[in-house]
């Protein structure tokens, strides 16, 4: 289950400019949550509503990223821009070759064997990471221009976190604009709407899939390298996170791109509020929450019956 | 006497989109009628309003007289309601006899016996054999339902259905997919049907049609354009102009 | 109504006659127990162990009834096999140890989640079926760490003491009265499940896995046959937990986990679902290559593990029963 990095309290007496304190603490670290989990799960999202694959394992890319990253910064010495950079380019090339070798056989077929594979993969990927950078989690160190603390709303609030929210933010824009404009968003739409179609259109589904999968792979490298201060990067990242990254998917509506980020938004939020407000038990109303939307929506918020 | 099936002003839209506008249909016991229109009429989703799979948005149905628009699919069945799927809805892995005998067992109502082995129904076992004796499936009684092309699949769809022991038989589009050769078959079975079984009957290929036949509707968006005997369907200038180019099976 | 069995002959009612018989007990059924006593005296030093992997192999088949007949697909069976641990566990470490009684408690208190959760999840299917599987055992998990001052929380379940079986068998240090304890128990339940798999009713379960929109149309109601064997398994799954809780004398938060969950689901995959004995090859290969690691080699039990089931599900479909049936078949055609 996961445990996210803990927020700094000190609340004695609630005043209301404690409320308001928390308040903005809570939307603020929540939508920090969100954007993570978004940039994460929105390949989750595709790649099971498109290629109708469950990878369980996708957690990994994400935590390779964050193990690339984090080793280019820590050992390395390279920059934080660079890092990034090269940490998403890695993951990409590793999960295009993945895709064609592996993944591609089990598209569309028996939902067990896929299950059987994916925790298959996870369970390489907890073994593998245990080995080369064992078992504790990887430090993340802002570079100093980003690091310390800002003024927003007459409040002191973590540098980091906020570039990480607007990076986030202006991420989401591009990928929303890119599905909108350009050719390969058109061609997405067009085959999880209707793959049938979309083939007899004359659409390549094959180089579509492997480069939709791509795309998720590299924003779940982001997510989890710009994440790796929100989900710490640990061996057991892709088990731990799992249940929130399907929680975002199955809210947001399997195969739909903007679905999960009101779904992230949904969970960062009142995640980050339960468990600010009921410290040792927000995770139940989580899971309770998530329940409820699912029995009142069972497609998802934007998802289709 | 009670009408086999009544359906009264269905309506079904979904949206803007008026899958079922104000149906009026009647079938007499013993019938033998056909529902033809082009693709899109909302032949199908007639079939699922009638059978349960689909919820009207208004109207009402009678089964023998009963009113049925409340009752689930499967209560529907149990009061003798059958219909059968246009794309084969098969119980894949299992075996040719097995996917009989379950409807046999749900007939007979044992099916949620946990205790006794399913071996010692040996009626029901016996009787499904013979279904499939009847229909010229006996050869592939244990074979997997994948393992037949698809003709003799389709005449499985029929099995089940017959397995019920209908009282009103929906047969959607029992043709479709089917080769030639094959419809010959299909056709034989049509016509050796009980004489009690009301049947409706979905289809494009004419030929059928005009065989079976002693009614036809024709169903256009949604909406009944005219109903008679198959000479006065022929006959009729606007289903010429409807049908125009469609009087061979696609 | 017309008979039809004097009508059939020769060849034709020679099959049938063999379907008839198909479900009687075969020699090669006896295999597991035979091995199983077999292993109780061989291996009488890893008593505890085996003790376990039978219980375990309950856990299976109960999961089995849902998954590999009915085809309903969950990642939250630990809820039903925690609240049965839990339920013995809380019954011994509070005055009452007896241990039948014990397990027909966790029967029960597992079996009512199960049916009150399934009654609310099981109208809905794939992803979102599996995650509200998920989010119920999920919801267990933090109310049984939040009740930590009863439940022990995640140092565990201190205190209990189980009774004599009859008042006669005490649970010793070796073992031997848990391994057979676990034995008779899991043979049970085999009885139970094979005679419900091998029903009518176990049939119609693998309609609705096959085709539930064509059971509909034979007038089966589905919701109520899911519901039915979706409660039994969470009882069967609960009296497993309780053979663990009572037999380890402990239990903590890891029986309402994920990783509880996905274990037995991957034990089940591999030794095949929906063919009964996939349990009993899954189950023994899992635990002890685990138990095997976990001495040797433990930093990287889950590198090989998950390689190894990464390359059973590229070369060898459907698990160790499918990978037989295929053998069995290519031999019998070449003869």
């Amino acid at each position: 289950m996961m445990r996210p990095t803990p927020i700094a309290v000190d609340a004695q007496v609630p005043h209301m400019s404690e409320i308001a304190f928390a308040a903005i603490s809570v939307t603020f670290h929540g939508l920090t949550l969100a954007m993570v989990l978004y940039l994460i799960s929105v390949g989750l999202s595709v790649t099971m509503g498109l290629m109708g694959f469950v990878n369980l394992a996708h957690g990994a890319f994400a935590m390779a990223g964050g193990y690339v990253m984090t080793t280019l910064m820590n050992r390395w010495d390279l920059d934080f821009a660079w890092a990034l950079l090269i940490a998403v380019a890695v993951v990409v090339a590793a999960s295009l070759v993945l895709e064609r070798l592996l993944y591609r056989r089990f598209y569309g077929g028996n939902e067990l064997d896929q299950v059987l594979l994916t925790m298959g993969l996870i369970f390489l990927s907890v073994g593998a990471a245990t080995y080369v950078w064992g078992p504790l989690t990887q430090p993340m160190r802002p570079p100093a221009v980003l690091s310390g603390q800002i003024s927003l709303f007459g409040r002191s609030l973590p540098a980091y976190r906020t570039f990480l929210i607007g990076c986030g933010a202006v991420i989401v824009t591009a990928l929303w604009i890119g599905l909108e404009r350009t050719r390969m968003g058109t061609q997405l739409r067009a085959a999880v709407d209707n793959l049938r179609m979309a083939e007899t259109l004359g659409i390549n589904t094959s180089r579509l899939f492997a480069a939709a999968f791509g795309l998720g792979s590299g924003l779940a490298a982001v997510g989890g390298g710009l994440g790796a201060d929100v989900l710490a990067i640990s061996p057991s990242y892709a088990l731990d996170n799992l249940v929130y990254f399907l929680i975002v998917v199955a809210v947001g509506g399997l195969g739909s791109i903007r679905g999960p980020f009101f779904a992230a938004l949904v969970v960062g939020l009142a995640d980050t509020a339960f468990k600010y407000f009921i410290p040792e038990f927000g995770a139940f109303f989580m899971y309770a929450l998530t329940m409820a939307i699912l029995l009142r929506c069972p497609a998802g918020i934007f998802g289709r019956t | 006497m009670n009408r086999a099936i009544e359906t009264v002003r269905l309506c079904r839209n979904f949206g803007g989109i008026i899958v079922a506008d104000a149906i009026d249909f009647r079938m007499d016991p013993g019938a033998r009628h056909a529902l033809i229109g082009p693709n899109g009429a909302g032949k199908t989703s007639f079939i699922n309003l009638v059978s349960g799979a689909l919820q009207p948005s208004s109207g009402g149905i009678r089964l023998g007289g009963e009113d049925i628009t409340a009752l689930s699919q499967a209560q529907r069945v149990k009061r003798g309601l059958v219909r059968t799927f246009q794309i084969n809805a098969l119980f894949r892995r299992l075996s040719v006899l097995d996917n009989v005998t379950l409807a046999i067992a749900e007939r007979h109502g044992f099916a949620a016996d946990f205790i006794r082995s399913c071996g010692r129904h040996r009626a029901a076992i016996d009787e499904s054999y013979a279904t499939l004796e009847q229909l010229g499936l006996a050869q592939d009684a244990l074979k997997p339902v994948t393992d037949l092309d698809y003709g003799r699949q389709r005449m499985i769809e029929i099995a089940i259905a017959l397995g019920l022991k209908p009282k009103v038989l929906l047969l959607d589009e029992p043709a479709a997919g089917v080769s030639t050769g094959d419809v010959g078959s299909i056709i034989k079975v049509i016509e050796r049907l009980p004489e009690t079984i009301a049947v409706l009957l979905i289809e494009h290929d004419m030929d059928l049609v005009f065989r079976i036949a002693r009614r036809i509707t024709v169903l256009v968006g949604g909406r009944v354009l005219i109903e008679g005997t198959p000479e006065l369907i022929a006959r009729d200038p606007q289903v010429r102009r409807v049908y125009l180019g469609e009087r061979r099976r696609p | 109504m017309t008979v039809f069995r004097d009508r059939f002959t020769g060849n034709d009612k020679a099959m049938l006659d063999r379907l008839a018989r198909r479900h009687r007990l075969e020699p090669v059924e006896a295999l597991p127990w035979i091995a199983a006593v077999t292993a109780g005296f061989v291996f009488s030093d890893y008593l505890a162990l085996l003790a376990q992997i039978l219980a375990t192999i309950v856990f299976a088949l109960s999961v089995d009834l849902v998954l590999g007949y009915a085809g309903i697909v969950t990642l939250g069976h630990a809820a039903f096999f925690g609240a049965g641990a839990y339920t013995a566990g809380l019954l011994a470490a509070n005055g009452w140890g007896e241990p039948l009684s014990g397990l027909l408690a966790a029967a029960i208190a597992a079996g009512a989640i199960g049916l009150v959760s399934g009654a609310v999840i099981l109208r809905t299917s794939g992803l979102t079926l599996l995650m509200q599987t998920l989010m119920v055992a999920a919801m267990l998990y933090e109310l049984a760490n939040k009740a930590h001052r009863f439940t022990g929380g995640a140092d565990g379940l201190q205190g209990m003491q189980v009774w004599p079986i009859f008042g006669l068998f005490r649970f010793d240090m070796f073992g031997r009265t848990a391994f057979l304890y676990c034995l008779v128990v899991l043979f049970l339940c085999w009885l139970i499940v094979r005679m419900v798999v091998q029903s009518a009713f176990g049939r119609s379960l693998t309609g609705i896995r096959e085709n539930a929109l064509r059971m509909h149309a034979i007038g089966a109601p589905v919701s109520r046959r899911k519901l039915i064997v979706y409660t039994l398994s969470a009882a069967l799954s609960g009296v497993a937990g309780a053979l663990i809780a009572q037999t380890t004398q402990f239990v903590d938060l890891g029986v309402l986990s994920l990783e509880r969950s996905g274990a037995i689901l991957i034990m089940l995959i591999i030794g095949g679902v929906g063919q009964l004995y996939g349990a009993f090859i899954g189950v023994p290969l899992y635990m002890i290559a685990q138990d095997r690691f976990a001495t040797v080699d433990p930093v990287n039990w889950y590198f090989w593990i998950g390689l190894f089931m990464v390359l059973l599900v590229i070369f060898v479909r459907g698990g160790v029963l499918g990978a037989i049936a295929r053998m069995r078949g290519r031999i019998g055609a070449r003869k």
